[in-house]
């Protein structure tokens, strides 16, 4: 399966994959409408400092600790994907606290969150990828 | 009395559209750009932009444009805005004005006044899709006449020739003012496309050894990184004598910029200018540059072509003519529109001549003394196209050396200030921040890119004409013809006016 990764060599630090992210998620056709003036809730996000930047979003892991700790059955494996039932989710959280990489993370209106590959929203492809200037976030088999 | 500084530039950030994302803010070496936490809105200094439009290229939302100022001194057909800030900056500071890529000012760009001939009737033109076209060129010295053995059997005692799969490389910067994401991206793209690359003066970074094939490593007057493995490790050993953005002078790669890498590569201690001095200390005269071309071919055994590369100046011709006898394989002539990583103001906007006034003369010249075949001819100094390409072949090139479009290609957006270091596309710095902007797999993607793209466009050219081979064209001055040149400016580019 295609997974997100990032190479933290060419990772700029720009953070225009969070709101890129933020974008693709809004349902929005305009960018502007869709963040302007809004705290954004990105399901991707830059690490770093100044020397060395990084990009974490969810690595769609084959055996997830957070579907295996989720007390509501929100988390749940899609065609190898780890996919958020928002509807089902309690805002306990225990997925944010057992996953391994901080992928995942707390939404506008209180459930958790994480990157579904922008599969299930009108990008059909992950945004921040499209939108990384220095192909520093890959969407490939490895 | 206050002389302050008058921005070139304004940022003009459109507010119903910007986000305040803040990658303009992170993505501005200058520090153009920053956030007013309080208000939530993003500000600007323009007196720091240079108009490099990293930040217009990068905003998500196009909220950015950078405009010239049109704030303006009363205006003075004499003494022009940038004239005045000029004197203002020397009044400032005491010293020369640097500045930075190739001659800006408006002086007659001769390829835009030259045009190419198409075939009609009475010969065929050939479609390059459907019928094999020859890029591909061989430089270096030509044998004079055909030799056989007393059996009658052909002799093939050639000069070493360089192999191009088309008559473009990529010309020297150096290690050191460009970046090794620059000069990776270079060099792989070299490799991919079958041309070369130029290691510029300053050594050849040890993880590049690898493409030395597609490398051409360059002697200049500083010496800088040059030993027996580096002349070994190319495909071609230049001299270089002179730049066209800067006859006469040498170079100054200040202190800042020899870190690391750079100093281990150019053999020089970390922190020390790297000055190259205007002469070579041990060439005064075409017999002691002889001398020099014959120690690097003693250095590589003789299987190398040696280029002597000069700056396109009044006398070219003669000093070519010169060079042609000194044992030189190859000349490579600069035009006075060549860039630079840093040049004195003064010298790269007025001295020297356009390379193809330069390219004109030096071929007959050598044409008319019989010593045509000693040398192949490489120009370049601003060479910005296919059709740049296939008018300086006609006019007499072997191939034609690029640089500035191939900076254009990684990103470069010519703002001209190289010499500040703090290049936001990567290219002309070495801090490691923004070193990695430039992804040399991207940069060599697009590089490779541009080259396929004009080899295409030179076919296509040389198709209308009826010529299905780059060496047919050489020195085919037939088929071009000048529009709105003087007599003189014809009989120099030895061409024909339109409708002629």
């Amino acid at each position: 399966m295609k997974r997100v990764f990032v190479n933290e060599e060419w990772c700029l630090g720009c953070h225009l994959c969070e709101y890129n992210c933020a974008f693709a998620n809004s349902g929005m056709t305009d960018m502007v409408k869709a963040l302007k003036g809004k705290k954004i809730y990105p399901k991707i996000h830059v690490n770093g400092d100044d020397k060395i930047n990084f990009a974490v979003s969810c690595r769609h892991c084959e055996d997830p600790l957070c579907v295996k700790a989720c007390i509501a059955g929100a988390l749940n494996i899609k065609d190898g994907r780890v996919c958020i039932d928002k509807t089902r989710c309690v805002g306990c959280y225990s997925c944010i606290m057992v996953c391994p990489y901080g992928s995942l993370s707390v939404s506008e209106n209180g459930t958790a969150s994480k990157c579904e590959l922008c599969l299930e929203n009108a990008c059909g492809e992950p945004a921040c990828v499209k939108g990384c200037p220095n192909r520093a976030i890959v969407y490939e088999e490895r | 009395m206050a002389l302050l500084f008058y921005p070139e530039f304004e940022v003009i950030r459109n507010e119903n559209r910007c986000i305040a994302c803040r990658v303009c803010e992170r993505q501005c070496a200058n520090e153009v750009h920053s956030h007013d936490s309080e208000s939530g809105l993003m500000l600007s200094d323009e007196t720091k932009c240079v108009n490099c439009q990293r930040c217009v290229s990068l905003c998500p939302t196009r909220a950015l444009k950078i405009v010239k100022s049109d704030c303006t001194f009363r205006e003075n057909a004499n003494w022009q805005n940038d004239t005045i800030k000029e004197v203002y900056k020397q009044a400032n500071s005491g010293g020369v004005l640097l500045s930075s890529m190739g001659n800006p000012k408006p002086f007659p760009v001769y390829w835009d006044k030259i045009l190419i001939n198409a075939s009609q009737v009475t010969n065929p033109s050939i479609d390059p899709l459907r019928e094999p076209m020859e890029t591909k060129v061989f430089i270096g010295k030509k044998p004079s006449q055909i030799e056989r053995d007393k059996d009658g059997k052909l002799q093939f005692n050639l000069s070493p020739q360089l192999e191009l799969s088309m008559p473009v490389m990529f010309s020297a910067m150096s290690y050191g003012s460009i970046s090794y994401n620059a000069h990776k991206s270079l060099a792989t793209a070299a490799r991919e496309l079958g041309i070369l690359y130029n290691t510029g003066e300053g050594g050849l970074h040890e993880d590049f050894y690898i493409y030395g094939e597609n490398t051409v490593v360059q002697v200049a007057s500083g010496r800088f990184g040059v030993h027996e493995d580096y002349l070994k490790a190319g495909a071609a050993v230049e001299i270089k004598m002179g730049q066209g953005a800067k006859p006469g002078i040498g170079g100054h790669l200040p202190g800042t910029k020899i870190v690391g890498d750079v100093s281990r590569t150019r053999m020089i201690p970390e922190g020390s200018d790297a000055i190259s001095p205007a002469p070579h200390h041990d060439i005064y005269s075409i017999e002691d540059l002889r001398q020099l071309v014959y120690s690097l071919k003693e250095a590589t055994e003789y299987k190398k072509p040696i280029i002597v590369k000069v700056a396109a100046v009044h006398n070219i011709a003669a000093i070519a003519s010169g060079i042609a006898r000194s044992g030189a394989d190859i000349i490579a002539i600069d035009g006075f529109r060549g860039g630079t990583g840093a040049a004195p103001t003064r010298i790269r906007d007025n001295v020297g001549i356009p390379v193809e006034l330069a390219l004109a003369a030096v071929d007959k010249r050598l044409r008319d003394e019989g010593i045509r075949n000693n040398v192949s001819l490489v120009v370049g100094g601003s060479i910005r196209s296919a059709s740049d390409v296939v008018k300086a072949v006609a006019l007499g090139a072997d191939a034609c050396y690029i640089a500035t479009a191939a900076l254009l290609a990684l990103g470069c957006h010519l703002c001209r200030a190289c010499q500040t270091g703090k290049c936001n596309w990567g290219i002309a710095t070495q801090k490691p921040e923004l070193v990695k902007r430039l992804n040399p797999e991207i940069g060599k993607e697009h590089l490779v890119n541009l080259m396929n793209a004009w080899r295409h466009e030179i076919k296509e050219l040389m198709g209308g004409m009826g010529i299905n081979s780059i060496e047919a064209l050489r020195g085919n001055r037939l088929m071009l013809r000048g529009i709105g040149l003087t007599d003189k400016e014809l009989e120099i580019l030895g061409i024909s006016h339109a409708g002629e």
